[in-house]
C-alpha cells in the first residue's frame, strides 16, 4: 500500500498512445474503457430504435414505419439493449474494477480479455450490419420458434440474430472464464473471499451464471441455425420436433440472463451507498448469500415465462412457487441497502441520487414482477404492455440507473477528472421524471389490454392519451442522455485541478492509487486484513492518507501488447458469419484459417517482455 | 533489474495456489458440461418421437417397405469406446513423463494417445458414412438429426483435442516441454479426459439404452 | 517451479495405479456391453428376465462409476484442490438436473396438456 517512489530510468520504449496502442492493448483499464465507449454507442443506437417505436405509437393508425420495419425495430431494440448495451456496460465495470478492487495488476489472462472485447465488438457490428441489408432480425428478442424457423422466416433476418448471438456468446464465455479465475486467484495477499468488495462478489456470481447459462443458449441457437440451414426438424412439428422446446432452452438461459443483467448493478449500488452514507454496507454476509441464492434458484424458475403455453398444473405450481421464493433474497437485499442508508450521514451527490433512484425504481419493478409469478395473473398480463413496464423498471430503472450512478462515481478514477455535479443532478432528475413518464403508463395500458409488440392501435381503443405521454417521456429520456453526453464533453474540454486518488473518501482499494491509475495499478501488491480495506487503512493511519506518488512506468514488468487476439476474434466472427443466408463453405474455411493463425501466433508469442 | 525479477515472480502468485491456467481449463470444462447437457437433454427428450424410420434399436420399414435392421452397431462403437478409454490412460502416462522430465515416456505415450484419438475419429467417420449409405441422412428423421448433432459435436471436440495434443507433441519433439512447462500438456490432457468422460455418458445413453 | 514439479511427482499416483484404473475401466465397459447383449438377445433367459427391468439403472450406474474413476484419478481431482472438484461437481449436478428437467417438462406437456397434433 505504501507507495514509495522508486528512482528509475525514465526511458520507456512502449508506445502508449495512438490508435495502434488501443488495438493491441491488453491493459484491463483500457479494455474497460473500450467496452464502455462501444457499449454506450450501441446503447444510443438501441435508444434511437426505441424512439422510432415510440413515435410510431404516438397516435392511432400511424404509419411512420412499415409493419416489417417495426418488427425489426423492436427485435433489434431488445437484442441491442440486452446484449450490446447493458451486458457490455457491466463488462466495462468488470474490466475496470475487478482487478483494481482485488488489488491486482491485471486480469488473469490479459490477451484473452482483449479477445473478448474484439469478439464482442465484431459480433455487435455483425448484428447491426443487417440494417444495411434491409433484413434486420425481426423475430423478437427471444426468437420464438416456429416464428423463426425457415418456413415462416425465409429471409436472412434471423440468421443475423442466431449467428450474432453465438459470436457474442463466445465473447461472454471467454470473459467469464477470465474474471472467474481473476477473482478466485488474483485477490491481494490477505484478501479472503468474504473480504471482497460487494461489487466483486456480485460480478463473481454473474460470471458463474454466464458460464452455466450461455452454453444452453448456444446449443439452442445452433439447433435453430441447423434447422434453418440444413432443414432438420428440431423445432418443426411436422418432423416430430416441438417449438416449445425452443422456449424451454431459451428461458433456461433467459432467466439467469436477467440476473446477469442486474447482479452487477446490485454490486455497483452496494459500493456507492456506503461511501455516501459514511457507513459500511449493512449485512455484508447476508448480501453475499442472498446474491448466491438468487443465482442458484434463478436456474429453477425459467418456465414462469411460459405459463401461457399451457404446461399443466404441476409445472405451473412449481415454477410459480420457485419464482415467489426468489422475491425473499431480493427483499433481503433491498432492506440491506435501506439499512445501509439508515442513520448514515447521507451526502446526496450525483452517484448517491442514482443509487437511491435505483432502489425506488427496482422495488417497483420487483413488485410488478411478483405479480406475474402467479399463473392466473400472468395469463392476463403476459404479452401486454404490463410486462413491458415491468422489465423496463428492472432493466432501465434498475440496471441503467445503477450504471449511470457508477459512471459518475468512478469517472474521476478512470479519467482523473470530476464530471460536473450540477449537470449530473440535472441528468438524474430529468431521467427519473422522464423514465416514469415513459414507463409508468405502460402498466395501465397493459392491464387495459394493449398487446406488446403491436404495430399500431385503433382510435376507439382509448390508448392514445397514455401513449402520447409515453412518447413525450421517451423523448425527454433521450434528452437526459444528451445532458450526460454534454457533461462528458464539457468535462473533457475544461481544465480541472487534479482530483487526487480519493475524492469521495471511499472504502475500496482502487481509491488508494493515483487517478487515473498507472499501467500496473499497484507498484507493490497491497496487504489486506479485512473488508473495506481503504477505510480500515485510513482509520489505522488516523486520517486521510498522503497522496500516492506516481512511480516510473517501467517499475513493474507488464505483459506485451498484442494484435493476435484481434486476429482470432476476426476468425471466430468470419467462421460463424458464414452461416448467414445458408452455409458458405469457403467463408467457414477462411474463418477457420484466420482463427488457427491467430491462436497459434498467440500461443507462441512471449506474453511478457524479455528481462532487460 | 533485481526488482523487475522480483515482480516477475509476483506473476506466478495466486491466492489459492492453483495455477491460473489450470483453474481456467476447469472452469471451461464446467461450462462445457452445460453444453453437452443441453445436447443430451434434447436427444433424450426427442428419443422415440420420430415420425418415421430409421430407428436406433429396432427394426424399421424403409420407404420401399423393406424391413431394415436397427441402425446402431454396438461392436464398432465398443471398439471406439475402448480406444478413447485407453487414450485417456496413455495421456496420463505422457503427462507423468513430462513432469519427471522423461522425454521418451512423454513422447511415446503422447504418440500413442494421438494414435487412439485419430482412430476414434476414423471410427466415427466410418460410422457416419455407413449410416448415410444405409439411408440415414442428417434430416431423415428426428433420431438422425439429434444423433448426428450430439455425436458430431462430441467428435468435433475430439478433433480439437487432437489438434491441441499434436501441437503439444510438436513442442515436445522440439525439446521445449521441460518439467516446469508440463502444465501445458496437463491442460490439453484435462480437456482430453473431459471429452472422454462425455463419451462415457454418451455411450450408454445413446448406444446401449434402448 | 522446480518444487512444483517435485510436488506433482509425489502427490500424483504412479503408473501402477493408472494401469489398475485402466483395467477397471475396461472391465466396466465390458460389463456394460454384456448387459446390453443379455437384454438384446434375451440370452441367457434367466439372467435376461432378471436384468431387463433394471437395465437402464445398471447401465447408468456403471457409466457413473467410469466417469468418477476418470475424474478422480486421470483428472487428478482426488489429489488436486477441493475447489476444482467443487467446480466440476456443481456443473455436473446442474447439468444432470437440466437433462432430467427438459425430459420431465416436455413429456409432462405431451402427456397432459391439450395439444393439437399437426400430423393427425
Ligand atoms: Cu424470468
Amino acid at each position: 500500500m505504501a507507495t514509495t517512489a522508486i528512482d528509475h530510468a525514465p526511458a520507456h520504449t512502449h508506445e502508449h498512445t495512438g490508435l495502434w496502442s488501443w488495438i493491441t492493448t491488453v491493459d484491463h483499464k483500457r479494455i474497460g474503457i473500450l467496452y464502455g465507449a462501444t457499449a454506450f454507442f450501441f446503447f444510443l443506437v438501441g435508444g434511437l430504435e426505441a424512439l422510432v417505436i415510440r413515435l410510431q405509437l404516438m397516435g392511432p393508425n400511424k404509419t411512420l414505419v412499415s409493419p416489417d420495419t417495426y418488427n425489426q425495430l423492436f427485435t433489434m431494440h431488445g437484442t441491442t439493449m440486452i446484449f450490446l448495451g447493458v451486458m457490455p456496460l457491466s463488462a466495462m465495470f468488470f474490466n475496470y474494477l475487478i482487478p483494481l478492487q482485488l488489488g491486482a495488476r491485471d486480469v488473469a489472462f490479459p490477451r484473452l480479455n482483449a479477445f473478448s472485447y474484439w469478439v464482442f465488438l465484431l459480433g455487435g457490428i455483425l448484428i447491426n450490419v443487417s440494417w444495411f441489408t434491409g433484413h434486420a432480425p425481426n423475430g423478437g428478442w427471444f426468437g420464438y420458434a416456429n416464428l423463426t424457423t425457415k418456413q415462416f422466416s425465409p429471409g436472412p433476418n434471423i440468421d443475423f440474430w442466431t449467428v450474432g448471438l453465438q459470436v457474442l456468446g463466445v465473447a461472454s464465455l471467454a470473459a467469464a472464464v477470465n474474471f472467474f479465475v481473476t477473482t478466485v486467484n488474483l485477490r491481494a495477499p490477505g484478501m479472503k473471499m468474504m473480504h471482497m468488495p460487494m461489487f466483486v462478489w456480485m460480478s463473481f456470481i454473474t460470471q458463474i451464471l454466464l458460464l452455466l447459462s450461455f452454453p444452453i443458449i448456444t446449443v439452442a441457437l445452433i439447433l435453430l441455425m441447423i434447422d434453418r440451414t440444413f432443414g432438420t426438424s428440431f423445432f418443426v412439428p411436422t418432423g416430430g420436433g416441438d417449438p416449445i422446446l425452443w422456449q424451454h432452452l431459451f428461458w433456461l438461459f433467459g432467466h439467469p440472463e436477467v440476473y446477469i443483467l442486474i447482479l452487477p448493478s446490485f454490486g455497483i449500488i452496494s459500493e456507492i451507498l456506503p461511501v455516501f452514507s459514511r457507513k459500511p454496507l449493512f449485512g455484508y454476509a447476508a448480501m453475499v448469500f442472498s446474491g448466491a441464492f438468487i443465482a442458484f434458484v434463478g436456474f429453477g424458475v425459467w418456465a414462469h415465462h411460459m405459463f401461457a403455453t399451457g404446461m399443466g398444473p404441476f409445472a405451473d405450481a412449481f415454477f410459480s412457487l420457485a419464482t415467489m421464493i426468489i422475491a425473499i433474497p431480493t427483499g433481503v437485499k433491498i432492506f440491506n441497502w435501506i439499512g445501509t442508508i439508515w442513520g448514515g450521514k447521507v451526502d446526496f451527490k450525483t452517484p448517491m441520487l442514482f443509487a437511491i433512484g435505483f432502489i425506488a425504481m427496482f422495488i417497483m419493478g420487483g413488485l410488478s414482477g411478483v405479480m406475474h409469478a402467479s399463473p392466473p395473473a400472468d395469463l392476463q398480463q403476459t404479452d401486454t404492455y404490463f410486462i413491458v413496464a415491468h422489465f423496463h423498471y428492472v432493466l432501465f430503472g434498475g440496471a441503467i440507473f445503477a450504471i449511470s450512478g457508477g459512471a459518475y462515481f468512478w469517472w474521476p478514477k478512470m479519467f482523473g477528472k470530476m464530471l460536473d455535479e450540477g449537470l449530473g443532478k440535472l441528468h438524474f432528475w430529468l431521467m427519473l421524471i422522464a423514465f416514469n413518464l415513459t414507463f409508468f403508463p405502460m402498466h395501465i395500458l397493459g392491464l387495459n389490454g394493449m398487446p406488446r409488440r403491436v404495430y399500431t392501435y385503433s382510435a376507439e381503443s382509448n390508448f392514445e392519451l397514455l401513449n402520447k405521454l409515453e412518447t413525450i417521456g421517451a423523448l425527454l429520456l433521450g434528452f437526459s442522455f444528451l445532458v450526460f453526453l454534454y457533461n462528458i464533453i464539457k468535462t473533457w474540454r475544461t481544465p480541472q485541478p487534479p482530483v487526487g486518488a480519493d475524492p469521495w473518501n471511499a472504502a475500496t482499494l482502487e481509491w488508494s492509487i493515483p487517478s487515473p491509475p498507472q499501467h500496473f495499478n499497484y507498484p507493490t501488491l497491497p496487504q489486506v486484513h479485512g473488508r473495506d480495506a481503504l477505510w480500515e487503512l485510513k482509520a489505522r493511519h488516523g486520517g486521510p492518507l498522503p497522496e500516492p506518488q506516481r512511480v516510473a512506468e517501467d517499475a513493474v514488468l507488464m505483459p506485451n501488447p498484442s494484435w493476435k487476439p484481434l486476429v482470432a476474434a476476426i476468425g471466430v466472427t468470419v467462421t460463424l458469419g458464414g452461416f448467414i443466408g445458408g452455409s458458405h463453405l469457403w467463408v467457414h474455411v477462411a474463418g477457420v484459417a484466420i482463427l488457427l493463425y491467430g491462436i497459434y501466433a498467440w500461443a507462441f508469442e512471449p506474453a511478457f517482455p524479455e528481462h532487460h | 533489474m533485481a526488482h523487475a525479477e522480483a515482480h516477475a515472480d509476483e506473476h506466478h502468485y495466486t491466492a489459492t495456489g492453483i495455477d491460473n491456467k489450470k483453474l481456467a481449463i476447469w472452469t471451461f470444462i464446467g461450462s462445457e458440461c452445460m453444453f453437452f447437457a443441453s445436447l443430451i437433454g434434447v436427444y433424450l427428450t426427442y428419443k422415440g418421437r420420430d415420425v418415421s424410420g430409421p430407428k436406433p434399436h429396432a427394426e424399421w420399414l424403409d420407404k420401399a417397405g423393406v424391413l431394415q435392421e436397427q441402425m446402431l452397431e454396438i461392436p464398432l462403437v465398443t471398439f471406439g469406446t475402448a480406444l478413447l478409454l485407453f487414450s485417456s490412460f496413455f495421456v496420463v502416462l505422457a503427462l507423468n513423463g513430462a513432469q519427471r522430465g522423461n522425454r521418451k515416456q512423454l513422447i511415446g505415450w503422447l504418440v500413442a494417445t494421438i494414435f487412439c484419438g485419430v482412430f476414434f475419429v476414423g471410427m466415427q467417420v466410418y460410422e457416419f458414412s455407413h449410416f448415410a449409405h444405409r439411408g440415414m441422412g442428417y434430416t431423415t428423421n428426428l433420431f438422425a438429426s439429434t444423433f448426428y448433432t450430439l455425436t458430431g459435436f462430441h467428435g468435433t471436440h475430439v478433433t480439437l483435442g487432437l489438434l491441441w495434443l499434436i501441437s503439444v507433441l510438436v513442442v515436445a519433439l522440439r525439446g521445449k516441454l521441460p518439467p516446469e512447462k508440463a502444465l501445458n500438456l496437463e491442460m490439453a490432457a484435462l480437456y482430453w479426459h473431459f471429452v472422454d468422460v462425455v463419451w462415457i455418458v454418451i455411450f450408454p445413453v445413446v448406444y446401449l439404452i434402448r | 517451479m522446480a518444487t512444483d514439479a517435485l510436488h506433482a511427482e509425489h502427490s500424483h499416483p504412479g503408473w501402477q495405479t493408472y494401469l489398475k484404473v485402466a483395467v477397471v475401466l475396461f472391465a466396466l465397459t465390458a460389463l456394460e456391453v454384456w448387459a446390453y447383449e443379455i437384454v438384446h438377445r434375451h440370452q441367457p433367459a434367466a439372467l435376461a428376465s432378471l436384468l431387463e427391468p433394471v437395465v437402464v439403472e445398471v447401465l447408468l450406474i456403471l457409466s457413473a462409476f467410469k466417469f468418477a474413476l476418470v475424474a478422480m484419478f486421470y483428472m487428478h481431482l482426488k489429489m488436486d484442490g477441493k475447489l476444482l472438484t467443487a467446480i466440476f461437481s456443481f456443473s455436473l449436478l446442474l447439468a444432470a438436473v437440466i437433462v432430467v428437467a427438459l425430459m420431465v417438462v416436455m413429456h409432462y406437456l405431451w402427456s397432459h396438456a391439450p395439444t393439437v397434433n399437426p400430423l393427425k
